[in-house]
């Protein structure tokens, strides 16, 4: 394919990375590709080609199908949208709304609307990136770690760890529960689970983690989670006192 | 009062509040505190150092100064953190100009499905949830929370520049 069918990205702050990324970057959603079509072709808002637009359109979702993008529901919402509206433009007006003296509207007046309401808030993000840009570009002093008063903590070793989680698979093993149908749980699934329960949580038990697990092989997926997450430096895990609970914190952002 | 203030805003995990310092000067009165403030504020930056007092959240932080990020950067070997995705800075757009908003709301605006977006920024804390709306379904409302304004070093939401002036901006561009 020639690299002039691919639309570049050059709208977009960030085009770092080479390839099919940038593609699905540029064109986020079907706006942001009728966006670009408008701009490339310098057309006239106010006066969209529909025809011409829908054509172009439809080329880049074959484009798309082509490269094996799975494209979602709201592209080709779109797509009918804007066959719909050319269909419109098609069909002479009403002979008797004509009569009563009341205009047709125009049926591309809507999708005119949407799409200066998304290039508003592109603009509104683009403020935003700028923003973010000179925040990164400053240090404050990272908060201090205050627990609450008094608490003097433990940090864990591996050897903790590997007590704890042996317990939970003791516990497991002395509850039998039955083993109904294979379970297909991933990691990935359950580091989602841990953040989610952390967004709502300061603090969760160690052992809470563990106790919806229905098999060992469950159990271990949920360790390594929880492992995974303490080498992304997203929790940390502590005692209140050696050989106590383990608890778990999110690790406070520090800007 | 200001070399304690200074020192305070040191200290701080969090922007300092007006209502925080008042605490420390029972006996001051608020406004020769906000006075005080002022003047430090003014002095601390006017001494061009490498620290700077800023106004943000609604309180005031010290952070370097952001022209000697290259060289911080080199002593912390760090690299630019994380920024947040095109789609969710979008996402977040539309739920800073219209909160209190609902997902179903930002879908109608950005065309698109938006709640991995949103997931993202719920993570970061971004956006925080304000309640349900009355309406059929009880849909979550969603808003920009205080970390929103200190990740974008701004004080308040009249901060940001009016959605007007957006659109004004996207009449101009296409």
């Amino acid at each position: 394919m020639e690299s002039g069918d691919i639309p570049n990205s050059d709208f977009q702050p960030s085009s770092e990375d080479a390839g099919i990324t940038i593609r699905l970057e540029a064109f986020e959603g079907p706006l942001d590709l009728l966006l670009h079509l408008i701009k490339k072709e310098e057309i006239d808002i106010c006066n969209i080609p529909i025809a011409r637009i829908t054509e172009q359109y439809l080329d880049y979702l074959q484009i798309m199908k082509d490269l094996n993008i799975n494209l979602a529901g709201e592209w080709l919402m779109m797509a009918a949208t804007l066959i719909y509206i050319k269909s419109r433009m098609l069909v002479p007006q009403e002979p008797a709304l004509e009569a009563a003296g009341e205009e047709s509207q125009d049926p591309r007046n809507e999708l005119v609307y949407q799409l200066l309401e998304h290039q508003k808030f592109k603009n509104a993000a683009e403020m935003l990136y700028t923003r973010e840009e000179v925040e990164n570009a400053v240090w404050n002093k990272p908060p201090s770690e205050v627990l609450e008063e008094g608490a003097d903590v433990v940090a864990v070793t591996l050897f903790d760890l590997l007590r704890a989680f042996h317990e939970v698979v003791k516990r497991f093993e002395e509850q039998r529960v039955l083993e109904v149908a294979h379970e297909e749980v991933t990691i990935e699934q359950k580091i989602a689970d841990v953040r989610k329960l952390l967004l709502v949580h300061d603090t969760v038990l160690f052992s809470t983690f563990f106790a919806e697990a229905r098999s060992k092989r469950h159990l271990i997926v949920i360790f390594l989670a929880l492992l995974e997450l303490v080498r992304l430096h997203e929790i940390w895990l502590y005692q209140k006192k050696a050989f106590d609970e383990i608890h778990i914190s999110k690790v406070k952002e520090s800007d | 009062m200001q070399a304690v203030m200074e020192a305070i805003i040191y200290v701080a995990d969090d922007p300092v509040k007006l209502e925080q310092l008042r605490e420390v000067f029972p006996e001051e009165s608020p406004q020769a505190i906000q006075q005080a403030l002022e003047g430090l504020v003014e002095s601390f930056n006017a001494r061009s150092g490498g620290m700077l007092i800023r106004e943000v959240a609604g309180g005031w932080r010290m952070t370097t100064r952001p022209e000697h990020h290259e060289q911080i950067r080199v002593y912390l070997k760090t690299r630019p953190s994380a920024k947040l995705s095109m789609a969710a800075l979008e996402t977040l757009a539309v739920i800073a100009y219209k909160q209190p908003v609902t997902l179903a709301e930002i879908l109608a605006i950005r065309g698109k499905k938006s709640s991995t977006a949103l997931q993202t920024l719920l993570e970061r804390k971004m956006v925080a949830i304000l309640g349900r709306k009355q309406v059929v379904g009880r849909p979550i409302l969603y808003g920009t929370s205080k970390e929103f304004l200190i990740h974008f070093g701004l004080n308040n939401l009249s901060d940001l520049p009016t959605l007007e002036e957006f659109a004004q901006m996207a009449g101009e561009q296409l």
